[in-house]
């Protein structure tokens, strides 16, 4: 019954592109923004994989994503070349009138897809690994590495601010032209996005469920209930910690990187704090430890937020403020947990 | 352009042959003829040395000198070339520009240095000092003679070897460079090398005398450097106070604190605004101290009962209520406040920089704050190792349900507590009116670096958050000047979650049995 | 689905239960109304300086109404509130142009938020009126910039710096926010300072983050450089919520007017009705617009405004005026062309006039840009400015400096 529910919505979410490319009454707003909420439902899935399943509550989950999307930037940057205001063959605009004289040397190899998409996975992940491993290492866990995880992200929104970075500062990057020879502002390279992002969600959410199955996830489940007493019975946590919060830094990266074409924007404001906390809220909200009930909650928050930043400008953050503590205090299963009374 | 700097040269030549002729009734309507003429007349008048002038020019630099339509000058509805009674409407105040307000500041310091006042006479020897001129060389000596106030007559000696400087003596000006190397300032350096690039002659004298003032300059470098540091470790201190207790006592992530830091300077704004016209006016800054602790805690107490209580124990859910709580705080206070910045004045005795022994300056606003950050720490301890509550309180966080046996009503101690940690987050935000903006947004950029306070101090412990918020506070400001502000920051903070790697339980852990 | 006219009063009245007011109804307006687009932050860092814009345009919406909309047709705002999220900036913008199908959008504050939704108003062909004073170096069809460009603001304000009347600066300091509106103008005006004979070694550049709050170190670094022998300026290009701290930092660091002169870029009324302005009285702003500025446009500006908002102690600023004065060229564009079709208004745009609050007639130019005359306001006691210079005639915007030599090269 759940799967065909799955399957429903899933074939409905993928016919949506195709009604809009037919011009059937999905305009193009509905593709950009729910293929907007597919890659937050990817970051929420992630975020939902380290926490629900191995509890570990990253606070900095956002740097992921940003730092994916920072790659496929990067990559759409390169891709510009010589159309940009200057005609600089090389240069991005932003570096020629900050007065670069050549390209950074970070900047190598991003004119190349596969490279571009490599690194929106690695990057993330090495930080992951870093970060886990030295945080792991020491046993911090909980509320500890929750802050620290945002200090972290905090400090690369600082660091990313800075024009000197050589990657756009406050500006970012904009105004992306073209992906694999498609014209970005074309519905069909909309269309391939929506699929693409929707099926990396399919494909996550697969693997998601399959590593919740084997022993690995009952293993990280004992992490999260007992970490203490699995330690004693002789497993390696550091280890089975290490893996899932890198994959889960990776699937944010995927997700960070699908989401950036479609926004058509990357800047250093994807690294605040506030924005990491708001992923987890997603999680919540649908339900923790349920990788559906993430995506469930990252669909539900975003949809209210859009719909709500329309129609009560100056109060929307008060609906979405209560439903938050409403949910926490009411629904401490989230939203799945209702759906599931229910039934 | 061109045609306009000539115009005002030739102007300025015709005036300076004429200054000697023209009398204080002609100069004086001249005040209100646009600011090239205005400075050329205030310079007039302040080189005569007519006494007259005196109440007119400091009625100018105030704003208080008006100009009706047929040019003449008024001051207090008396034209102030003849002293005639005249009708001040439509008379319009006689405007300034930066030009005119240097002229001014010399021209009424030259007047005021005989001034019975000694608070005018200081003003006049630091404003001759700075409009320096050959021609004041006379009238300082001429004042030094009668100035018996040691204070002013160092600086009256300041501004004599200034002035000395551009006299075309060798001998004079060597004098006045020995009286400025002695000085050790900024502003004595500053001097120094404008005459080296005139007087090549005079090189050696003037590096000697640099070389002096450098070291002084050193030394007092380093002083500001642990001021400000100090200084910035006492805002981290403040806005992590009550996130020691919330969060390291109580184990509550309180994502709201910053909040309740907002909430603080809020109603620093309220008490100020509510005795704006009361004779209390004075006193609104003291009055905010209890007003804030009181209704942050107030809000606190809310909190802690209708919401957090239900989730004891469920440390990470705390912080997604918590951050709902935050969103919603903030948008009440934007739509009743406006989401513009709201002023709160500074009072007089929290303004302007104190110099100690020695010429090393301090602001004065940053050396209350240091105080109250230190007071408040003080107290807070005092109230958890002396008072019943705070006995209560150790208590109930050592072991919940031997002290529920002992007749402690647990749930009231942690109503009290989370409010006295929203309290102390109030007093913050008093302090932090003071420096920074009072808006909407001002409890966000406090949240983490408290947080890393806290956690960096080590969890539970306030001496921990001093040491913390000190060691923090320093070592951003000495790598400031070398990596700028933001990578400053940035270092800290990788600093601090490397540190945290080697020690998880921060400076001063709480040591325990406990098997982690 | 819209909500027209919601000012805070109304906004709270909807805490209250009811959410939307109704839009006023003018006896002669008939027809599908004419829908504005809002764009502005209402919540986050941004929404400080923009709710006012946010007011002003539903001000103009309102007066232009009750003088019977435009061709007979009713005007109706569509309010939405992008978050100070730039990726929300381009999905708003979209949802504006898409779904609302609005004719015209008023939208904007910081770089990064148009760069934001540029692609999406070219891909749509949607009309952007931008009010704020910005870094240049674009141009794009679907925008029109009616804030200054830097020659409108900067250039002349360091002149007037190293003139006689300003004090003859001889060393700079370029103090900024670290993001490309600083780091374009400054670089600009290295350039600009450079040909006037003022070396790299006279000229201090400094950058912090957004919301920078201990200006401690900087202010004493300032103080230290001013210290050379020669007479020093700061020139601030420092954004928003940072210049309350680092004017509290400046008071109380005894930097006075007459010794160091701060001449800002982002310094308004608006900003200054935060901060206790004794001690910074005779530090400089340069803009297009003053509240101060004695012109019967401006009284009737400031005294609609006053009556919007219901509140006689608001201010007016810059950014409001060029939204006063971006909507008047919009509706007299409509107006002459008989369509709110944007190739038409487009079109009609260019050389429309109006008498603006600044005392001046201002008109849009071909590279859709203004001519704005320069004024340079010294900070008074009572939070406003006294204009101390003035261009005398409105300067036309160079959106392409020619400090910048890459511009050459530009593709146009």
């Amino acid at each position: 019954m759940r799967r065909l529910i799955i399957l429903a919505i899933t074939l409905l979410l993928a016919l949506l592109p195709a009604l809009n490319l037919a011009g059937l009454g999905v305009s193009d707003f509905v593709i950009t923004v729910v293929g907007k909420w597919l890659c937050y439902a990817i970051l929420a899935l992630s975020i939902d994989l380290a926490w629900g399943y191995a509890g570990i509550l990253s606070l900095g989950h956002g740097a992921f994503f940003a730092l994916g999307g920072y790659a496929m930037g990067m990559h759409l940057m390169r891709l510009i070349g010589p159309r940009g205001v200057y005609g600089h063959p090389v240069l991005p605009d932003f570096m020629v009138f900050l007065g670069y004289q050549e390209l950074p040397w970070f900047w190598w190899g991003f004119q190349s897809f596969p490279f571009a998409m490599l690194m929106a996975l690695l990057i993330p992940g090495a930080l992951a690994f870093l970060v886990g491993y030295l945080a792991f290492r020491s046993r911090i866990t909980g509320v500890y590495l929750s802050i620290l995880t945002q200090a972290l992200t905090y400090a690369l929104m600082l660091a990313f601010f800075r024009n000197d970075m050589g990657l756009g500062g406050n500006n970012g990057f904009t105004d992306f032209k073209e992906l694999l020879g498609i014209a970005l502002n074309t519905p069909l390279a909309r269309a391939l996005l929506f699929w693409s992002s929707l099926a990396a969600l399919g494909g996550c959410l697969w693997l998601g469920t399959s590593i919740a199955r084997s022993k690995l996830g009952r293993v990280l489940v004992g992490v999260r209930d007992a970490e203490a007493r699995l330690r004693f019975l002789g497993y390696d946590t550091l280890q089975h910690k290490l893996f899932v919060f890198v994959l889960s830094a990776m699937m944010a990266g995927i997700a960070g990187a699908l989401y950036v074409p479609q926004v058509g924007i990357i800047n250093p404001s994807e690294f605040s704090p506030g924005n990491s906390l708001e992923a987890v809220v997603w999680v919540a909200f649908g339900g923790r430890g349920t990788l559906l009930g993430a995506v469930l909650g990252a669909f539900t928050v975003n949809g209210l937020k859009t719909w709500l930043t329309s129609v009560a400008p100056d109060l929307w953050l008060f609906v979405l403020g209560a439903v938050f503590v409403a949910v926490t205090l009411l629904l401490p299963r989230g939203l799945i947990g209702l759906l599931e009374k229910r039934r | 352009m061109i045609a306009r700097l000539l115009a005002v040269l030739l102007f300025c030549a015709l005036a300076a042959s004429a200054r000697a002729q023209t009398s204080f009734e002609e100069l004086v309507p001249r005040l209100g003829g646009g600011f090239g003429p205005a400075a050329e007349a205030a310079q007039a008048l302040g080189t005569q040395g007519d006494p007259r002038a005196l109440p007119i020019l400091r009625a100018l630099s105030e704003g208080r000198l008006l100009r009706n339509a047929e040019g003449r000058v008024i001051l207090d509805g008396r034209d102030a070339a003849t002293g005639e009674a005249i009708a001040a409407e439509g008379a319009t105040r006689i405007n300034l520009n930066n030009r005119l307000r240097v002229v001014l500041r010399g021209a009424i310091g030259r007047l005021a240095l005989s001034s019975p006042n000694a608070a005018e006479r200081r003003a006049a020897a630091d404003a001759v000092f700075r409009t320096r001129s050959a021609e004041n060389v006379p009238l300082l000596e001429d004042a030094l003679s009668r100035e018996a106030i040691p204070e002013i007559r160092a600086l009256m000696e300041l501004a004599l070897g200034a002035s000395r400087l551009l006299v075309d003596d060798v001998t004079v000006q060597r004098a006045g460079i020995i009286v400025l190397s002695g000085a050790g300032t900024a502003e004595a350096r500053s001097l120094l090398l404008e005459a080296r690039a005139a007087k090549p002659e005079l090189a050696v004298d003037i590096d000697a005398g640099i070389a002096t003032i450098d070291r002084r300059l050193a030394i007092r470098r380093g002083f500001e450097t642990a001021f400000q540091g100090i200084s910035l470790g006492s805002v981290l201190l403040l806005a992590a106070l009550g996130l020691a207790i919330t969060f390291g006592v109580m184990g509550v992530i309180n994502m709201a604190h910053g909040e309740m830091v907002m909430i603080g300077a809020y109603t620093t704004f309220m008490v100020q605004e509510a005795l704006r016209h009361t004779a209390w006016a004075a006193w609104s800054l003291p009055l905010s101290v209890p007003a804030a602790f009181l209704v942050t805690a107030a809000v606190g107490v809310v909190l802690e009962r209708f919401l957090i209580r239900h989730l004891y124990g469920r440390p990470l859910e705390t912080l997604l209520l918590t951050f709902g709580i935050g969103m919603m705080l903030q948008q009440g206070v934007r739509l009743i406040f406006g989401a513009q910045n709201r002023e709160v004045l500074s009072p007089a005795w929290m303004q302007g920089t104190l110099m100690l022994p020695g010429g090393l300056p301090v602001t004065q606003n940053r050396l209350w704050i240091i105080l109250f950050g230190l007071a408040v720490l003080a107290l807070t301890m005092a109230a958890i190792r002396f008072t019943r509550f705070g006995l209560e309180m150790r208590a109930v966080v050592q072991n919940r349900r031997i002290a529920a046996t002992m007749g402690i009503r647990t749930g009231w101690v942690d109503a009290m507590t989370f409010a006295f940690g929203s309290g102390l987050a109030g007093l913050a935000g008093v302090a932090l009116s003071q420096i920074d903006n009072v808006s909407p947004n001002l409890g966000t950029g406090y949240i983490i670096d408290s947080f890393m306070v806290v956690v960096f101090g080590g969890v539970g412990s306030l001496v921990g958050t001093l040491v913390g918020a000190l060691t923090l506070g320093i070592v951003n400001k000495l790598l400031e000047p070398y990596a700028g502000a933001v990578l400053a920051k940035v270092a800290v903070l990788v600093g601090i979650m490397l540190f945290i790697q080697r020690r998880p339980k921060g400076l001063f852990a709480l040591k325990g049995r406990a098997a982690e | 689905m819209t909500l027209p006219t919601i000012t805070r009063r109304a906004a709270l009245a909807g805490m209250a239960g009811s959410m939307a007011l109704p839009a006023i109804h003018s006896a002669s307006a008939q027809g599908a109304p004419i829908k504005v687009g809002v764009l502005h932050s209402l919540t986050g860092t941004m929404a400080i300086s923009e709710t006012a814009l946010r007011d002003t345009v539903l001000m103009m919406v309102e007066k232009q109404n009750a003088a019977g909309g435009i061709m007979g047709r009713r005007l109706e705002a569509v309010v939405v509130d992008p978050a100070s999220n730039w990726p929300l900036f381009a999905e708003k913008a979209r949802e504006l142009l898409a779904v609302h199908k609005v004719d015209v959008t008023f939208g904007c504050w910081t770089s990064v938020s148009r760069k934001s939704v540029l692609p999406v108003f070219e891909e749509l062909n949607g009309l952007l009126f931008y009010p704020v004073q910005y870094e240049g170096e674009e141009e794009s069809r679907n925008i029109f910039y009616t804030g200054a460009a830097p020659n409108q603001q900067a250039i002349p304000a360091v002149e007037y710096l190293m003139g006689a009347d300003g004090g003859e600066a001889k060393r700079i300091v370029l103090l900024g926010t670290d993001y490309v509106y600083p780091r374009t103008t400054n670089r600009i005006l290295r350039g600009f300072l450079n040909s006037k004979g003022i070396t790299d070694a006279d000229i201090m550049e400094e950058y912090t983050p957004f919301g920078h709050s201990d200006w401690q170190g900087i202010v004493t670094r300032v103080k230290a450089f001013a210290a050379q022998g020669k007479k020093t300026a700061i020139v601030s290009t420092i954004n928003g919520d940072a210049n309350v701290p680092f004017y509290r930092e400046l008071g109380n660091q005894g930097i006075k007017a007459e010794d160091i002169p701060c001449v800002a870029f982002s310094v308004g009324e608006e900003e200054l009705a935060g901060i206790d302005t004794k001690p910074l009285v005779g530090h400089l702003a340069a803009w297009n617009y003053f509240m101060s500025v004695d012109a019967p446009a401006n009284r009737e500006f400031i005294s609609d405004w006053h009556t919007f908002i219901r509140n006689p102690r608001r201010v007016t600023n810059d950014p409001m005026e060029a939204t006063l004065v971006g909507f008047k060229m919009w509706a007299q564009a409509v107006a002459q062309a008989r369509s709110t079709g944007v190739d038409a208004v487009r079109t009609a745009m260019i050389g429309q006039k109006v008498a603006a609050p600044c005392g001046f007639t201002l008109e849009m130019l071909p590279n859709h840009h203004l001519t704005k005359p320069v004024m340079i306001g010294e900070i008074q006691e009572n939070g406003q400015f006294n204009i101390v210079w003035r261009t005398p005639a409105p300067v036309p915007a160079e959106n392409w400096s020619r400090y910048i030599p890459e511009n050459a090269n530009r593709r146009r």
